[in-house]
């Protein structure tokens, strides 16, 4: 028999960081760019947010315990900073001095795994372990604080309760932005940013000020997901490279809900499913079957654009002008 | 001279001495404008003349490098288009702008202040359209929308932002003739309503049938205005062109017409699986300008693409009659050797720059595109094409600072011209074009009407895609009327009105009488 209560956790919490990321991402495509730095971005919110926790424990003895709060507001703002910093990058080179969207992206995403693997490998080394990782039990504690009677309510609590407040926020998030982008009046500048500049700017819309907020929340929030990681997936353990291919599943998954982070909620812990399913199909001894399984969210994610792309219904394509730079002077 | 002193009227924009370089080009020259209120002011020049960088510099799109601009009495400074919106100045553009994926209404709200209130921003949207009687779906998509109802969504656009001063750039060349008159029925309301309107155009018998009062504009200088009940198509032309041009179309009768063309019960299907040519069956002979009328995709892009070897047919026969009277089928040929037969395409589309020339090169490569396959061996030959590239900006009077400019720095009227102009001059036995002076001014589509004459003399068959009825009346020999895909009717030009082809345009089963 398939275990559902064990199973469903899982999938979620392996879910919540392509929520974050793919919401962030949403964002961002919504204003024209296409950032394919969100992996970059990803892992630096993660190694930012570990960077502000360690030297908030270092500072506190080992025997007395962490304020929460401090620990909270000290780890996600660092966070916060790191992804805003890959935000501003990515949108004074492509916004302000009009780089190549793809080439940008690409460059960044490079940069944030080299620069996170670098202070990742630092801090390693500052802790004295000889160990390839190092351990944030403390702060990852207070991350992993589950709401009261997930304990008690047997498997309602399990897979409604058992999860750190970061993932709930990462719903809350998601569920925010689809109705920004729906249903507000910044909402409806940003779509049109992104899909025709040229009427915006008519339209006394300014453009740039727009692709710049989008871009930069869009970062902060991917972020989010890559601190999820280390803090509640992983339990505060950081080690080089862990994080793996969860960036571009993040922006497989933009594609997948068709730019709306509401369907993200779901496809975000469909995809986590996806993502584990090898470990819960008995497979045997056979690495290769387990390989198969893993591609699962990837052949998914091309059903959905082959579909979406033969229904060629308007509103499910990707904003008209993705990917382009905009000049107002140019004919 | 101003032709409205005796008229009592308020003045809603004074513009002083406007000057607007663009580089080293004088694009307007000490100009001095001045638009009423409750009247329609039409404002006429040549291609490249300058109009629309005027207006641009009332809708906040340029700014001016010297002189002032006066709205309701008062100095204005206009440097973006939110300050247009403030002093009650919409302009409608000739390339829409509207974000395809957005609603009517959502089209409509974009870039106001405040909260987003679709409710009663529809129901403010419907009482306008009723004042003026629009007829338009708020909730509709704007990809869903024909040209003349995303216009009228443009046209609330900026009476929704409560502009009293409204103009208009070539808002009619994309209209069916109906659509124009249903336009022009707004126009009027409002214009009665205390609206100062303007409307560029190129159309005379529009500028005679709307406007109150005409300012014509000549390379960049204002050459002065008059009301429109005292002048004419002819007095209005010569001060546009500066001298004296003649506005008769010549209709040589065709020397020794054979068939050249035979278009024998042709059926294509879009990929959509929608029947875009039902069973159109004619002749086209030498020597001869076959007019095809109809409203504008009732399949005559299908039409041409067709004959050029350009689109997949479903049925029906195409055959190419050779001088000797052979038949060879044009169907499954290849483009290029169809086009060796000397059968030649040109479509104006909508954008001009989207079919045929590409924009980031010259003018001479551009030319070169039609002959690049000649030369030695794998050597192009570049000397043709730059004769060509000369003949054309010569006979046409291209505005161009070089012949090494790219094509997309060029005005939209000068474009056209080296489209047309390469596709007319490459001395074809077929020549095949649709919509050759969509958007050009009188005295070039004179001149574009010239060179089509010219190559009947010499024996080519022309099939002439056309929007202008009158156009097409006084030109062509005989006139094929489209109707959704199907031959409505074959008419004699010669025989034939206005009345008769628009019924036909709309109508299955008109009368065929040749």
């Amino acid at each position: 028999m398939f275990d559902f209560v064990s199973f469903i956790p899982r999938a979620v919490m392996q879910g919540m960081p392509l929520l974050y990321g793919s919401t962030g991402e949403t964002l961002t495509e919504k204003s024209g760019n296409l950032n394919l730095g969100i992996p970059g971005t990803m892992y630096v919110g993660a190694i930012s947010g570990v960077i502000g926790a360690f030297f908030y424990e270092n500072a506190v003895p080992a025997d007395v315990a962490l304020n929460p709060a401090i620990a909270i507001a000290v780890t996600l703002l660092s966070s916060l900073l790191g992804s805003l910093l890959m935000g501003l990058i990515y949108s004074f080179l492509t916004v302000s001095l009009r780089a190549n969207q793809n080439v940008t992206g690409l460059a960044l995403t490079t940069f944030g795994v080299g620069l996170g693997d670098f202070f990742g490998g630092s801090l390693i080394k500052l802790t004295g372990s000889d160990m390839a990782y190092m351990s944030l039990n403390r702060t990852s504690n207070i991350f992993r604080t589950t709401l009261p009677f997930a304990s008690s309510t047997g498997w309602f609590g399990k897979i409604f309760l058992s999860y750190g407040f970061l993932a709930y926020l990462g719903v809350v998030v998601a569920l925010v932005a689809a109705y920004v982008l729906r249903h507000t009046r910044v909402g409806l500048h940003l779509r049109a940013v992104g899909e025709n500049p040229n009427t915006a700017d008519a339209a006394g819309i300014n453009v740039n000020r727009y692709k710049y907020v989008a871009t930069c929340v869009g970062s902060m929030i991917a972020g989010l997901g890559g601190l999820y990681y280390v803090m509640d997936y992983a339990n505060g353990i950081w080690s080089n490279g862990a994080f793996g291919d969860r960036g571009w599943l993040s922006i497989a998954l933009v594609i997948f809900t068709i730019w709306r982070p509401n369907i993200g909620v779901f496809a975000s812990i469909l995809f986590g499913g996806l993502y584990i399913l090898h470990m819960y199909i008995p497979t045997g001894m056979n690495l290769a079957i387990k390989e198969i399984y893993k591609m699962a969210p990837y052949v998914v994610t091309i059903i959905v654009l082959v579909v979406t792309s033969m229904r060629s219904k308007r509103e499910n394509q990707p904003p008209a002008h993705l990917g382009l730079s905009y000049f107002r002077e140019e004919r | 001279m101003e032709a409205n002193v005796t008229r009592n009227l308020v003045p809603a924009v004074e513009m002083r001495n406007i000057t607007k370089r663009f580089g080293s080009v004088l694009a307007n020259n000490r100009v001095n404008l001045t638009i009423y209120r409750g009247e329609i002011l039409a404002l006429l020049g040549e291609n490249g003349s300058g109009k629309t960088t005027l207006m641009n510099m009332l809708s906040g799109i340029y700014y001016p490098d010297e002189g002032e601009i006066l709205i309701n009495g008062k100095p204005a400074v206009i440097s973006a288009a939110k300050d247009a919106f403030d002093l009650g100045i919409g302009m409608i553009h000739q390339h829409f702008k509207l974000v395809d994926v957005l609603t009517a209404a959502e089209n409509i709200v974009l870039g106001m202040p405040g909260k987003l209130d679709m409710k009663a921003s529809i129901s403010r949207i419907e009482k306008i359209c009723k004042d003026y009687g629009f007829e338009v779906n708020p909730i509709q998509k704007i990809y869903d929308m024909s040209v003349s109802q995303k216009q009228t969504v443009e046209i609330i656009k900026v009476l929704y932002r409560g502009a009293d001063i409204l103009i208009l750039d070539e808002p009619t060349a994309v209209l069916t003739p109906q659509e124009t008159d249903k336009l022009f029925a707004v126009l009027r309301n409002m214009r009665d309503d205390g609206k100062a309107i303007v409307i560029i155009t190129h159309k005379m018998n529009e500028v005679e049938a709307l406007s109150d009062r005409v300012a014509v504009l000549r390379q960049g200088q204002y050459a002065g205005d008059m009301p429109t009940s005292s002048t004419n198509a002819q007095e209005m032309t010569n001060m546009m062109v500066g001298h004296k041009v003649s506005l008769n179309i010549v209709r040589p009768d065709p020397i020794n017409p054979k068939p050249r063309i035979e278009v024998n019960n042709l059926t294509v299907r879009s990929e959509d699986g929608i029947l875009k040519l039902d069973h159109v069956t004619f002749t086209a002979r030498s020597g001869e300008i076959l007019g095809i009328a109809g409203i504008s995709g009732s399949g005559q892009k299908e039409l041409l693409e067709s004959i050029a070897g350009l689109q997949k047919t479903e049925g029906g026969a195409i055959d190419y009659i050779e001088n000797d009277g052979r038949h060879v089928s044009l169907i499954g040929q290849d483009p290029v050797k169809i086009a060796d037969m000397g059968v030649t395409l040109s479509f104006v589309p909508e954008d001009r720059l989207g079919m045929g020339l590409v924009g980031n090169m010259d003018l001479t490569d551009n030319m070169m595109l039609r002959s690049f396959r000649r030369g030695a061996g794998v050597f192009t030959d570049r000397k043709t094409p730059r004769k060509v590239a000369q003949n054309v900006v010569a006979e046409l009077d291209v505005k161009t600072p070089s012949l090494a400019t790219p094509v997309r720095r060029l005005s939209g009227g000068n474009v056209q011209k080296v489209l047309v102009g390469r596709e007319i001059t490459s001395a074809p036995t077929v020549l095949l074009t649709a919509y050759a002076v969509r958007g050009l001014d009188i005295n070039s589509s004179y001149t574009i009407y010239d060179l089509i004459n010219h190559q009947k003399e010499h024996g080519v068959a022309v099939i002439y895609v056309g929007e202008d009825l009158d156009v097409l009346i006084e030109l062509c020999d005989r006139i094929l009327v489209l109707c959704g895909g199907q031959v409505s009717g074959l008419v004699d030009a010669r025989h034939t009105d206005k009345r008769e082809i628009g019924m036909m345009m709309t109508r299955i089963g008109g009368t065929d009488h040749e």
